[in-house]
């Protein structure tokens, strides 16, 4: 088979794009998701809003941000504020339609570990950074998605350590702990992108990147993934390919 | 010197071993560095942490062995390196002590302490084990006043018994350190861009020092006290530090310096070469004079300028270094 004209990093880019509606309101964090803002913002989704959680609403981003506090973030912000003003105003209070979020461990049920490895968080054997506003995201806007590099090891069937709650335990768990909104809408995985069932709220494969097969992809997951109906990821256009590569990001912070 | 004016080593000075502290800026920008290279320098120890985003500053810190316990959401440099190298070495091995929060409700502590009432409900938390699983432990929370008793409390609304909030504790720290572009030797103070949580880190701290940029006239701030957004009064010690936040950005003044990121990140990979860092630009330097001469001087401050209609270096090479 030929090598695709794109990048892992480009599809997934892609991919988490098309997942931005226009007119929404989205909470970005470093890297792929900003790529992707930043591309939906220059094809199908130009009135959406980014979001950064240090302080700034509604960027029009001239550069690459290597951090959600970067100076670049600045550019054109209609405003510029701190956390406290965003954290709450913003998405306590219902006005984020849809937070990007990442780690290293997710679980059939989309919760997310970015705090530590190992079953007594006192003793981790790896520490990572820490939740951030991953856990605020996770609890407050009205629908999440998901990063993930897929790995068997990193989708257990349960994480060592819920940092951001995705559907808990399944079914109505999420509403019974008290969250008022919210739960993650899509897992977009190096391998594929994965949903949740409307009842159970358990993942599925969705969709399988080009080149792998449905059987491929369940076997790198490390629950038993429920791959019924996937269909092969659409590979991105040459137009987002182009957007991506010489207005996104030209430096090659993310893509490389 | 007048009014609120003095200098780094005798502002850093006053931070006591076993202090309680926060710096201000966020992971990447306007981090009081020079303030925090002269508490290494002073061989500060047992200092607690308070903080939602910090990056480098508290990992050297950490990696200098002043540090006792944080309490934090977040510990990183972002797309530099997504965990700090010496935090994450720190608590695999059991150096240090730690509770986790998120940024949100690290936030509203602070604002919490800083508006004089106990706690602050937040949505958030519910469901997480940021909520549910504790890194101190009770008995460590109740022999040290510097912690919190509980890390959080669940609450049912008075109001509504359907709805449920997270109550986290305010934070009160003896000291609250900010790098800023402008200020006043009275105490006046002008943040530039984004706020992160400065303001409320200031004002739910006893003793609270500015490092700034450029010193200015009254006057000059005074034209416009809507973009100053803490009062005079709380400010206790004002520094004029040019360059105070490197190798991390200022907006308006300079971008962060990768180059420097780089050398610290790869440097903090082990404890021999974190060693060399710490001697080569903190220990073995006199004061921040001598330190921007050792990353460079001002050739490599050249090259981090930031443009004015931008506020950043749009020409700055950040990869492929």
């Amino acid at each position: 088979m030929a090598s695709p004209a794109y990048t892992l990093t480009e599809l997934m880019a892609v991919v988490a794009a098309r997942e931005i509606k226009d007119g929404e309101v989205v909470f970005a964090g470093t890297g792929l998701p900003m790529l992707g803002v930043m591309l939906a913002q220059r094809t199908h989704a130009p009135h959406c809003v980014i979001i950064f959680e240090a302080g700034t609403v509604a960027s029009e981003l001239a550069h690459l941000p290597m951090s959600v506090g970067d100076p670049r973030a600045m550019r054109r912000a209609a405003t510029a504020a701190g956390l406290m003003e965003v954290f709450t105003y913003v998405l306590q209070a219902g006005r984020v339609d849809v937070g990007f979020l990442s780690g290293a461990q997710v679980d059939r049920f989309g919760n997310i570990n970015s705090t530590s490895i190992g079953r007594n968080p006192r003793h981790p054997s790896v520490r990572f950074s820490g939740s951030g506003g991953a856990c605020d995201i996770a609890c407050l806007a009205k629908r999440t998605v998901i990063i993930a590099k897929h790995e068997a090891r990193r989708f257990p069937e349960k994480v060592d350590y819920i940092t951001s709650p995705g559907w808990l335990k399944g079914g109505t768990s999420r509403r019974d702990a008290g969250l008022v909104r919210g739960g993650p809408e899509a897992v977009v995985t190096t391998m594929g992108v994965m949903r949740f069932r409307p009842k159970t709220k358990a993942a599925y494969l969705a969709s399988f990147h080009p080149g792998l097969t449905p059987g491929s992809v369940a076997k790198a997951t490390g629950f038993a993934l429920d791959t019924k109906g996937a269909v092969e990821t659409p590979a991105p256009t040459p137009g987002e390919l182009r957007i991506l590569r010489e207005e996104v990001d030209p430096e090659g912070i993310f893509l490389g | 010197m007048s009014g609120k004016m003095t200098d780094l080593h005798r502002a850093a000075s006053l931070v006591p071993d076993g202090a309680t502290i926060s710096f201000g800026g966020f992971t990447i920008q306007r981090h009081p560095m020079a303030f925090v290279y002269e508490l290494i320098r002073l061989g500060k120890r047992n200092l607690y942490l308070f903080g939602h985003s910090p990056g480098g500053d508290w990992d050297l810190l950490i990696g200098a062995g002043s540090v006792k316990r944080v309490e934090l959401a977040y510990e990183a440099d972002e797309a530099f390196n997504t965990v700090g190298p010496r935090w994450r070495r720190a608590v695999e091995r059991g150096e240090i002590e730690w509770e986790d929060y998120s940024n949100f409700s690290m936030v509203a502590r602070f604002t919490a302490g800083a508006m004089g009432i106990p706690f602050m409900p937040v949505r958030s938390l519910l469901g997480s084990d940021v909520l549910a699983k504790k890194a101190l432990t009770s008995s460590q929370r109740r022999s040290d006043s510097r912690t919190s008793p509980k890390k959080a409390h669940v609450m049912t609304s008075p109001f509504n018994p359907g709805e449920r909030v997270v109550l986290v504790p305010a934070i009160q720290t003896d000291f609250a350190v900010l790098h800023v572009q402008k200020a006043t030797d009275g105490g006046t103070v002008r943040i530039e861009g984004q706020t992160f949580a400065d303001v409320q880190q200031a004002m739910c701290a006893r003793t609270v020092i500015v490092t700034a940029e450029e010193i200015v006239e009254e006057d000059a701030l005074r034209l416009e006290p809507e973009r100053n957004p803490i009062p005079n009064f709380a400010v206790t010690h004002v520094c004029h530090v040019p360059f105070g936040a490197h190798p991390y950005a200022v907006f308006h003044y300079y971008d962060y310096d990768p180059l420097q990121l780089k050398e610290y990140h790869e440097g903090a990979r082990d404890d021999a070469t974190f060693r060399r860092y710490l001697d080569k630009y903190v220990t073995g330097v006199k004061d921040h004079a001598e330190y921007l001469e050792a990353i460079g001087g001002r050739t490599r401050l050249e090259t981090l300028k930031a443009s004015p209609s931008l506020g950043y270096s749009p020409d700055l090479k950040r990869r492929r270094l």
